[in-house]
């Protein structure tokens, strides 16, 4: 790990957040890539690979629910974790912070809608 | 339109005052162009001039680019494309990050909290390994009574420690291997459309109650807005206290800032990945740090009007010593400076199309000033995209977050004064050391006094919140505790 590198370093296939655990934090990745996985009746659903300034997480800063997926490093992966009381305290003094995290969101809707529309035309 | 809009607000107090004249009396009573009924009511003519927008067109000018000159660009720029206005912003600043040396330096410890670094990220703004010098995981605190590690809680490098210029001024052009900060921030205003003018500002004046400016070289430019991010140790400061009567700048205290070129093996033998902060019972002197970074440490001393003499005593102390290679005389190295730094904040850093932001403004007291920063430039940019320009504008919207900086500030002034005692207490000192060392020993126990003392060197928490979790009664209790055990220690001649 570079001196100036911050974050932690999670060596490949290490888990990051485990599908159905509490979560208490958000996390951004500051070098290499990760897998989100769903686990599915035993088997992994590979649902999307993350790089560079991804983040993931934030699900669990705005919703009292568990971890939706599992995210594990592919190759060693350095992540920088955001605490949850943080953030929601920063947020709820400067509401423009989530300005950022609304924009995923809505590119991750987008998505999904595109992946629906592809599936029913399918069928 | 390449104006800002000024609506006269008189026909509306005309029509407002024929339809109060048939409302109850009760109502009336309430009801004059200045009440808080009004401004709710009225909100274009809140103020006498005729309300102040940024609009298509308007431009803004900047005055000085460290990071809060930087901050305020990016942010403003950013949501003035949201918000679908289209502005103009010239970012004026002499000084080139990228000089080794003084003169591309602003004269900093070059520490960005844990809480900046996380709502940077938050922000979509990562710093690259190429400008952070060190990511620190832990403090060692060291006192007369002896020292102690904190870990980060979280066991992850989220401080870093960076350079504002390009590096000292006795490193070679070869062993240069990261940017500025200062640069990097600047390069982020200007991907979002700043640009960037190489010149100083010399004057300023007033033309049809538009700012304007005039450079050394000759350019003179009205604009619709300006933002003032000069810090306190630019002779800057003085043209706009001239310019705007109202305003009166912050009051400072000086520092001293050092660079000692150890190299990246020493570093790490004798710092590691530590900021090394010192409790010593000299007089006047309320912190001191010692931040490894790429090719260097930093020394930074603040307290009140930090002199050669105290410098001497502070380099000369065993404690100080023990963190230097021997070969380190006690002696400032080459590249040393004392800037000046807040101690309170600015009167009135507003007024109508001006704001003044970072240290020129209101800044957080001995620590994280490029968060504060952050947060006053980014509160300055919403007021004048979601709000307005105008002093009441600023006064509404921006003033309360730099009060509340003000305010926390009393509570830090309060929180040193109650170090420094503790500092002249060795038996205290001594109970403090052990219960840090406890909790460190054993992470089962809840660790009250390493978080207490991680946020108050870290700046990563409120001096508010530092003093709300000091008030916890388990905090309380442990603290008597352990300062009775250091009593009794001390007194049997035994350390545990």
């Amino acid at each position: 790990m570079e001196t100036g590198a911050l974050g932690k370093v999670y060596q490949d296939g290490e888990i990051i957040v485990r599908q159905g655990e509490v979560g208490n934090a958000m996390y951004v990745i500051q070098a290499g890539k990760a897998e989100v996985v769903e686990e599915v009746n035993g088997k992994s659903v590979p649902l999307a690979v993350l790089g560079e300034n991804d983040f993931f997480g934030e699900m669990a800063l705005f919703e009292n629910q568990v971890r939706s997926a599992t995210v594990r490093a592919l190759g060693a992966v350095r992540v920088l974790t955001v605490d949850k009381k943080t953030l929601l305290r920063r947020i709820q003094q400067d509401p423009t912070l989530a300005f950022r995290m609304l924009e995923h969101l809505c590119r991750r809707v987008r998505k999904l809608d595109t992946e629906l529309g592809r599936i029913k035309t399918a069928q | 339109m390449r104006r800002l809009r000024g609506v006269n607000s008189g026909s509306w107090l005309t029509n407002v005052s024929a339809v109060l004249s048939r409302l109850p009396s009760t109502f009336i009573r309430s009801w004059s162009p200045e009440s808080d009924l009004s401004r709710q009511l009225f909100p274009e003519a809140e103020n006498g001039n005729g309300k102040l927008k940024l609009e298509n067109g308007s431009r803004i000018g900047v005055i000085g680019s460290g990071p809060a000159g930087s901050f305020f660009s990016h942010f403003l720029l950013d949501m003035t494309r949201r918000f679908g206005v289209d502005v103009g912003l010239d970012l004026y600043d002499p000084r080139d990050f990228a000089v080794i040396g003084p003169t591309g330096c602003n004269m900093c410890g070059g520490i960005i909290s844990e809480s900046l670094v996380q709502m940077l990220a938050a922000e979509g703004i990562n710093l690259p390994t190429t400008v952070v010098q060190r990511g620190i995981d832990s403090y060692m605190l060291h006192t007369d009574m002896g020292s102690v590690r904190i870990d980060t809680p979280l066991h992850e490098k989220r401080i870093a420690a960076i350079h504002r210029g390009t590096g000292p001024r006795d490193i070679d052009a070869k062993d240069i291997k990261w940017f500025s900060f200062d640069r990097f921030l600047q390069e982020l205003a200007v991907d979002k459309g700043a640009r960037l003018v190489r010149d100083r500002v010399d004057t300023i004046s007033w033309q049809d109650g538009r700012p304007r400016i005039k450079t050394r070289r000759g350019l003179e430019q009205d604009y619709d807005l300006l933002a003032v991010a000069v810090g306190v140790n630019s002779p800057s400061l003085k043209l706009f206290q001239d310019a705007i009567p109202q305003y009166q700048a912050p009051q400072s205290t000086k520092t001293f800032i050092c660079e000692y070129k150890l190299g990246p093996e020493t570093l790490e033998k004798y710092l590691g990945d530590s900021m090394h902060v010192f409790l010593l019972n000299l007089p006047r002197l309320e912190f001191a740090a010692i931040i490894p970074k790429g090719e260097y440490a930093t020394l930074c001393l603040l307290g009140e009007d930090i002199d050669k003499p105290l410098i001497k005593s502070f380099l000369e102390s065993p404690l100080v010593r023990k963190c230097l290679p021997p070969e380190v005389p006690p002696e400032p190295p080459p590249c040393h400076c004392s800037p000046r730094i807040n101690t309170y904040g600015a009167v009135q850093p507003f007024g109508d199309r001006v704001v003044f932001i970072g240290d020129s403004g209101v800044t957080r007291l001995f620590k994280d000033g490029i968060g504060a920063a952050y947060r006053t430039a980014k509160a300055a940019a919403e007021t004048a995209v979601f709000a307005g320009i105008s002093r009441e504008d600023f006064r509404a919207h921006y003033w309360p977050k730099c009060r509340e900086i003000d305010v926390d500030n009393k509570i830090g002034k309060a929180i040193f004064a109650l170090t420094r005692i503790w500092q002249k207490r060795p038996h205290d000192l001594r109970g403090i050391v052990l219960m840090v060392a406890k909790e460190q020993a054993d992470k089962k126990r809840a660790p009250h006094m390493s978080m207490v003392l991680w946020d108050l060197f870290t700046g990563s928490a409120t001096y508010r919140e530092i003093l709300w979790r000091a008030l916890h009664p388990g905090f309380l209790s442990r603290l008597v505790w352990n300062v009775i055990v250091g009593h009794v220690s001390l007194i049997r001649g035994k350390l545990p």
